[in-house]
């Protein structure tokens, strides 16, 4: 309970402290921290591989786009039906991949994020095409003494802890350990009364509606969607970010979102392709050294500390700790 | 009627690009159960090498050959460096590195070359060749050349000489085959050297049509995937066939149907993968496997 509140107090207080550009990175912090949590709980607690959340990011910022845009529709309503079409997505994006496994999935998954922004872009009279679709700015109401940017940065990080307690509420009990048992031990499970093809599929509906909402609150806070906000790159964003601040736990989504927002921000003063190369080198460390990733480790160190051992949402193992623990991919 | 054969050859010309870089994709499966998603990218990244060598005033045959043997080097070193530590880790610790290598590729080229779109030499004649009335692009017809070449060599590669066999017999019993004596990590190894060569000379075929960037071969990649999945993952002539079969059903879908025009041919590759790998996962040559629980 003390992390969380600790947390809590430090957003609450970060805009009064920082500089004002600062406050406009740390809303976006906000939204990838709700979609690398949708990660966190599809593959880093069910095991799940996808590198196509950028799709259910896209369908959840355009949603939110076009029916501003197109219909008048106020963000307070446009954000749940959002979460709705990503959730539906989810699970036809989710019941397919029941039949793919492992490498399978990532497979289809990445030709799904890089299929994303042609569709977009195809079919140009609902999405605008390649121009995409402007948006009014979020405006506090006159009873909030706000500035707007101060504003939209409290609404996003309220959506983002709403998403985190329900997540929270998601995982826990039997969900949560069903989920986790179909990662490690998938014919045990089942042999157990584990109804795999219901708990897959629902991770994988949980995980879109998060990653819908982080795209509802993309197209908020910038005002703007277009194809190209929503490309590969993005939901190759969202593994790293998620791989790096510890794909298992709650802490590293909050990490990792805070990495994939200002990492490349500092890297690209030397370089363009610089975040790139960091990131990618990053990856390929933490996935040899430090599997948890950074709030993994960090859990680690902490309960070492105190003679403890970590109970982690690892468990059992894991699919990163399996780099320790042979699990061979081949007979 | 003309129209259609052109765009055929054109078809066989993209799809033999397919068929290239789904063997890369097929061989490494092969010997180690994983799809390198990085392949795509060192396929980039070594078609700017040979850029590179074309700017500093080597001949295109010469920079072209050079880059092949750098290739070679460059996959040994990477599964050697990169790759072994995850070799028998589970699938999400793979998948992983190898985009991490993606990632740190598609960076470096960024930041040695830049972004910017740069036009690529061709090594063939731009005067179109008649053959039979019809005008075909001479590229096209070099591509699907030097392609089928390279293929027809791995194949002999594999099928008639011993170290072929070795390679072989590593991917698929790599306990017996290291009690007979052959370094099986190496094996592993050279793999990745030969799918980084049938890559460059994947991207210094498809470069002249589709621009030098460092973004140039992920939506090629996606057709790739297509094309070794529809031929069966585990199948080097699925992956020709495949590859082949793909290119040209993706460009006479492009040309000659309105619904799918320009942009829609990538959601095509993707509905093609998703279908293949739920009706039928072992593809069109690939053998069904069964697992005993």
């Amino acid at each position: 309970m003390l992390g969380p509140a600790f947390a809590v107090a430090v957003i609450a207080v970060l805009p009064w402290v920082v500089p004002s550009f600062i406050v406009f990175d740390l809303i976006y912090v906000a939204a990838y921290a709700i979609g690398i949590l949708g990660l966190v709980i599809l593959t880093g607690m069910n095991g799940q591989i996808s590198l196509g959340h950028g799709a259910f990011m896209a369908l959840g910022g355009y949603t939110v786009a076009i029916l501003a845009h197109a219909m008048g529709w106020p963000y307070w309503a446009g954000v749940p039906l959002a979460a709705l079409a990503s959730g539906l997505l989810g699970v036809v994006v989710g019941l397919v991949a029941l039949r793919l496994a492992g490498i399978y999935l990532a497979l289809a998954t990445y030709s799904l994020a890089i299929a994303t922004p042609s569709f977009l872009k195809h079919y140009k009279s609902i999405t605008g095409g390649f121009g995409g679709i402007s948006l009014d700015q979020l405006t506090p109401p006159a009873w909030i003494p706000l500035g707007p940017q101060h504003f939209v940065y409290y609404v996003a990080w309220a959506i983002a802890g709403i998403a985190f307690l329900a997540s929270a509420f998601v995982v826990r009990g039997r969900f949560g350990r069903a989920l986790r048992a179909l990662r490690d031990q998938p014919i045990a499970a089942v042999s157990f009364g584990i109804n795999p093809y219901v708990y897959k599929t629902l991770a994988f509906a949980w995980s879109a509606v998060l990653a819908g909402v982080a795209g509802a609150l993309f197209a908020v806070a910038t005002a703007y969607v277009s194809p190209d906000t929503f490309s590969l790159a993005l939901s190759i964003t969202l593994l790293v970010g998620a791989v790096l601040g510890g794909i298992a736990t709650f802490w590293g989504a909050l990490v990792g979102a805070a990495i994939v927002e200002f990492l490349p921000l500092v890297a690209q003063q030397i370089n363009n392709g610089a975040p790139g190369v960091v990131y990618g080198v990053a990856l390929i460390v933490v996935m040899l050294f430090v599997p948890d990733g950074i709030a993994g480790g960090l859990h680690r160190i902490a309960a070492r500390a105190r003679r403890r051992t970590p109970e982690i949402a690892l468990e059992s193992g894991g699919p990163v700790s399996a780099v320790a623990v042979n699990q061979p991919t081949r007979e | 009627m003309h129209d259609l054969a052109q765009q055929i050859v054109s078809g066989l010309a993209t799809g033999s690009i397919f068929a290239s870089l789904a063997l890369a994709l097929v061989l490494i499966y092969r010997s180690m159960g994983v799809i390198n998603f990085a392949q795509g990218e060192m396929a980039m990244f070594t078609t700017y090498v040979a850029w590179q060598l074309v700017q500093i005033g080597m001949p295109m045959w010469a920079a072209f050959l050079l880059t092949v043997i750098v290739a070679f080097v460059g996959g040994v070193a990477l599964e050697r460096i990169v790759i072994r530590p995850v070799e028998r880790a589970s699938a999400l610790s793979v998948v992983i590195v190898t985009l991490g290598l993606f990632i740190a590729l598609n960076g470096l080229a960024g930041w040695i070359w830049g972004f910017v779109v740069k036009p690529f030499p061709t090594p063939f004649p731009t005067t179109p060749l008649q053959i039979g009335g019809a005008g075909f692009s001479a590229q096209d017809v070099g591509v699907i050349v030097v392609s089928l070449a390279t293929l027809a060599l791995m194949s002999l590669f594999f099928q008639k000489t011993k170290l072929g066999l070795a390679m072989r017999a590593a991917a698929l019993y790599p306990e017996q085959s290291r009690v007979l004596g052959i370094r099986v990590g190496w094996m592993l190894a050279l793999g990745w050297g030969l799918a980084a060569v049938v890559g460059a000379i994947s991207g210094i075929m498809i470069a002249p049509v589709v621009l030098l960037d460092p973004n140039m071969m992920q939506t090629e990649i996606v057709y790739a995937f297509a094309a070794a999945v529809l031929g069966g993952i585990e199948s080097p002539v699925g992956a020709v066939v495949g590859g082949l079969i793909l290119g040209v059903a993706i460009n006479l879908l492009g040309t000659y149907v309105e619904a799918i025009g320009n942009e829609l041919r990538l959601a095509a590759a993707l509905a093609i993968i998703v279908l293949v790998l739920i009706v039928r996962p072992a593809g069109l040559f690939g053998r069904v496997a069964v697992q005993r629980v």
